[in-house]
């Protein structure tokens, strides 16, 4: 067979190679994640939805139509989720820091189970809507517990982190994401 | 003690395996005859201080000596002893000893059977063989080291995933690293042949035993590992298509086409380029499979934790290996002249359409596996790759690799015409359709493909007796005659006949597993009665049974069919406190048209249990269809040609002639 | 022997309107009408499941499975087709959810891969027995096959050897 066919197989190689060894450096500093999946509401609306406020919460519940006009961070959680437990602090900072509206989704859960876990951590939800079925969840495409939506003033998701909050990614991603919105909101 | 003194086993066998590496290949090019025969002792001591570091480890774990950082992460003294074993391979660190001992047994098996290989390409390819030890070694060492110690160590380890707490699964990966390290042995001499400049009839002949070796192991390993799914996962299925499972199959498909290939070198002394690039590519994907499952680049229900820095280890070894072996092919491969012509109708031809088949499979299946990677690194987002896919791609390129598999053995070398083979195939045309025919009248479900791939595996059944018939003058010459020659068919053409008919075999149980499955979800209660294909499945209730380290709830089902009694099976449901998981064991009675499957599922608050029951059929036909192959693998492996070597001089005509005939 | 048969004519028989393996659905999950019933079970397979390796929902017993398996029955159950029923879980979680990856720009190369490679495989071969050809007229190896006269000849010639 021709010359160049006896090339190509090292070729072809070289080529794969180069894509494995810049595809590890990505995903060493972070530039893609293996077990994230991307959110498929980027830069889309907010679903429409009304959910029910735990018991005892009469003034809570969360529907689309409390997102208008501002910037809000959704934060899905759980009182059976670990993770939840360890990002509870770094929620509860944000909340404090009242640059956006942080709302509550609890996902899949018993109520009064939810309503224990938020008395013995804390409350940092200016409103939770209980989504026992889980059904409200999907529609947002929550796929596990804990994730956070930065939605932004006009109720469009901007942003989606999954897993539990750390307070390297509030003050890299989420803050300076709030900050934008609100500028150009 | 004994961990520090397998882990100084380990060092020195780094530096043996440099020094295997090295001299050897220089003394080949100096002809130093020392450093030729060098080769031999250090390959056979490298295994042995291999495996006493392979031995320590397992002491450790045997004795549950958790002051191993290795043994607390993944053992338990709860464990059984057989799993307390097989933890030493279930883990990375663990395995990777195995998979450098496999490295280290194949060169050792060179060094002490290779008596009849000429000292030259013997030492290049245990040099190569090395070289590749030291690549692993070092990874081993200074990435992934078993043998580092965890002060203070604690009472008791953290155990071991349950699922892998199984007979099966304990054999699974020796099995399958025999397999596809032992595929390095090819890559090894196929790098010896391209650094001498040579590849004849001969190298093939010497290639061969040690490709089939590592083939019987692979095709082993794979169905252990299916097999064990198809038991333990609760609802038999047994292939998922996930990527480390591709991983372990694209070699597989590359190492058949390459003992197919290594035929036509050895006959007719064409095809060696080709040849030569597939035993390259063997170890390549055998080595990337490694890679994928240990960089953590892909997730996958079989990868070990995930560690960039590992992975681009890997991924330097790789390309020394890969990318030197393919610069070496660039440069020497044009040099391999062939001699042999052929036309497309003849056996050859027929190899090259295997050959052709087999390398598009797995191809295809290698950019399924990638593909999700590749498009992710370009920023397109991520996607699955899926069965649906891998199933619409894979079935298309396997019918008419069967179809062609009963018509080739029959073809003559050099020249062959197809209304000689045709004529001599009626029988099992005949066969063929009569099946296509009756699957069609029994079945309105399952689409025509269940009904043709039955159909196929009747075929190629039907031409592999046929080809016997053929060679032993079956209804042509008197019966005494043909019994004669029966017996004095080589080995390798039983080896064949048997391999070609288990693959039928095996063909017919998937076609029939698949396609023709039969399966009933209820909640039961005791004493409730479920039909399922016939068979009546009454449940008698469940209870706790307590095991070594889990709790189980343990169903009994009786099974009548048309009021006689068949078995009793019980399916349980364990719950393992320690790793807090939930295993499912069905309980499965298998008759040679079918399995019966019952699994049991939780209780719900009234008591009634949910229970699966199924009917797969010919599901034995899968297991025994490998059986079969991998006894003509064995068989083959046994030809007094692998024994005897290169022809000598003065009996090089009878050679010829006996080799003409196999 | 004629039981064995019948057994296995039995069982195959029964097998014709039974619908495929489902392997976690619940008994309360399926469906009264077994034509939606299969669709459901179509779907399902072709669903990832988004909280473990590599199986689909209706391979898995997880929570969020057993959710999307119910919404696809419930989709179907209000008469929507098997396309708009994908379209609603792709709008919610993407193309990564669909196991049968879609066809698109972006997956051009995945679907017509396969057959860009058999039919190189082909030319490579169309070339190569071209070469065989012009070598063999070249050294002057004849390699037609043989003709009517030499098979008959061949024959003889075997058969005579056999007996």
């Amino acid at each position: 067979m021709g010359r160049v066919s006896f090339i190509l197989p090292l070729a072809g190689f070289a080529l794969l190679a180069g894509i494995f060894f810049l595809y590890l450096n990505m995903i060493r500093t972070g530039e893609r994640t293996i077990n994230e999946i991307p959110s498929a509401l980027i830069n889309k609306p907010i679903p429409i939805f009304t959910l029910p406020p735990l018991p005892g919460q009469p003034d809570g519940g969360l529907a689309s139509i409390d997102f208008a006009g501002k910037v809000a961070v959704v934060n899905v959680f759980a009182s059976w989720c670990i993770p939840c437990r360890a990002e509870h602090p770094v929620i509860e900072r944000l909340a404090r820091m009242n640059v956006a509206t942080v709302y509550g989704l609890n996902w899949k859960d018993n109520p009064s189970a939810a309503l224990k876990w938020l008395a013995e951590l804390g409350n940092p939800y200016a409103a939770i809507g209980s989504d026992a079925s889980g059904r409200a969840g999907i529609e947002w495409g929550v796929y596990g517990v804990p994730e956070t939506y930065v939605v932004g003033p006009d109720a469009v998701i901007r942003y989606r982190h999954v897993g539990p909050m750390t307070p390297d990614a509030l003050d890299n991603k989420i803050l300076p994401m709030i900050r934008n919105l609100k500028v150009d909101g | 003690m004994i961990a520090e003194a397998g882990h100084f086993a380990l060092v020195l066998a780094l530096c043996v395996a440099f020094a295997q590496g090295t001299l050897p290949l220089v003394g080949a090019h100096l002809r130093v005859t020392s450093w030729i025969a060098f080769s031999r002792p250090a390959a056979i001591a490298q295994f042995l201080l291999i495996s006493l570091a392979f031995g320590a480890l397992m002491h450790a774990y045997v004795t549950s000596d958790f002051s191993l950082l290795n043994v607390a992460e993944n053992s338990h003294t709860a464990k059984p002893m057989l799993y307390k074993i097989s933890g030493v391979w279930a883990n990375h660190e663990g395995s990777m000893v195995l998979w450098v001992l496999t490295l280290s047994t194949f060169g050792a098996a060179v060094a002490t059977f290779g008596t009849n290989l000429p000292p030259t390409l013997r030492a290049r390819a245990l040099a190569v063989q090395a070289l590749i030890s030291v690549g692993f070694i070092a990874f081993i060492l200074f990435t992934s080291n078993p043998f580092v110690r965890l002060v203070p160590a604690p009472i008791n380890g953290s155990g071991l995933n349950p699922l892998l707490q199984d007979p099966g699964l304990a054999f699974h990966p020796p099995f399958l690293y025999l397999g596809y390290v032992g595929l390095s042995m090819a890559f090894s001499f196929a790098m010896a042949a391209l650094i001498e400049g040579r590849v004849d009839a001969t190298w093939a002949r010497w290639v061969r035993p040690w490709t089939l070796a590592a083939w019987i192991f692979l095709t082993a390993g794979i169905t252990l590992g299916s097999w064990w799914a198809y038991y333990e996962l609760g609802w038999g299925g047994w292939w998922y298509w996930d990527p480390v499972e591709n991983a372990s199959f694209m070699p597989w498909l590359v190492a058949t086409a390459l003992l197919h290939s290594s035929i036509v070198v050895e006959k007719r002394d064409t095809l060696k380029g080709w040849t030569i690039f597939l035993a390259i590519v063997a170890f390549a994907f055998s080595l990337l499979g490694t890679f994928l499952v240990r960089s953590g680049i892909l997730t996958s229900v079989h990868t070990f934790a995930s560690d960039p820095d590992r992975g681009v280890f890997i991924l330097a070894l790789l390309i020394i290996y890969i990318g030197g072996a393919f610069l070496l092919f660039a440069i020497r491969g044009p040099s391999l002249r062939g001699g042999g012509l052929f036309q497309p109708i003849s056996r050859e031809g027929g190899l090259v359409i295997n050959n052709l088949m087999l390398t598009v499979a797995a191809a295809a299946i290698l950019l399924g596996t990638l593909y999700p990677l590749i498009l992710d690194f370009a920023g397109g987002g991520k996607i699955s790759v899926g069965p649906p896919f891998f199933n619409a791609v894979f079935i298309p390129l396997m019918l008419p690799l069967i179809a062609v598999m009963a018509m080739g053995p029959l073809l003559p070398w050099k020249r062959g015409y197809m209304t000689g083979v045709t004529k001599r195939l009626q029988t099992a045309a005949a066969i063929a359709g009569a099946v296509l025919f009756s699957t069609w009248l029994l079945h309105d479900r399952g689409s025509a493909l269940a009904g043709l791939g039955f159909a196929l595996a009747a075929w190629l059944f039907g031409g592999t007796l046929t080809e016997v018939a053929e060679r032993i003058y079956l209804f042509r010459a008197p019966v005494r005659e043909s019994l004669r020659r029966l017996g004095g068919m080589p080995r390798s053409a039983w080896g064949m006949t048997l391999a070609h008919a288990g693959l039928a075999i095996v063909v017919a149980g998937i076609t029939a597993s698949s396609a023709w499955k039969v399966e009933s979800v209820q909640s039961m209660r005791p004493g409730d009665t479920v039909t399922v294909a016939g068979y009546d499945f009454t449940f008698d209730g469940a209870r706790r049974i307590p095991g070594p380290n889990y709790q189980a709830e343990r169903g009994t089902f009786t099974v009548h069919r048309d009021g006689t009694f068949v078995v009793v099976i019980e399916p349980e449901l364990r719950n393992f406190p320690v790793e807090q998981r939930q295993t499912t064991e069905a309980g499965i009675h298998s008759t040679f048209f079918g399995d019966i499957y019952a699994v049991i599922g939780m209780a719900d608050p009234t008591g009634a249990f949910i229970t699966r029951l199924y009917f797969n059929p010919l599901v034995a036909w899968m297991w025994g269809g490998v059986m079969i192959m991998v006894a003509g693998g064995l068989v083959s492996l046994t030809d007094r040609r692998h024994r005897v070597g290169a022809p000598s001089r003065n009996s090089g005509r009878v050679n010829a002639a006996a080799s003409a005939k196999a | 022997m004629t039981r064995r048969v019948a057994t296995l004519l039995f069982a195959l028989s029964v097998m014709v309107l039974a619908p495929p393996p489902a392997n976690a659905v619940r008994p309360d999950e399926i469906l009264a009408d077994p034509v939606l019933e299969l669709r459901a079970r179509d779907i399902s397979r072709d669903l990832r499941c988004l909280v473990c390796q590599n199986q689909s929902i209706d391979d898995s017993d997880a929570a969020l499975a057993r959710d999307l398996r119910v919404i696809v029955r419930e989709r179907l159950g209000a008469g929507d087709t098997d396309g708009a029923i994908i379209e609603f879980v792709v709008a919610r979680y993407g193309d990564f959810i669909l196991l049968d990856p879609p066809f698109k720009s972006t997956t051009l190369v995945l679907w017509l891969g396969p057959s860009a490679l058999i039919g190189i495989g082909i030319i490579v071969l169309v070339v190569f027995f071209r070469r065989v050809r012009r070598d063999s007229l070249k050294s002057g190896i004849t390699l037609a096959p043989l003709s009517a006269a030499e098979r008959k000849r061949l024959n003889a010639l075997l058969s005579e050897e056999a007996s």
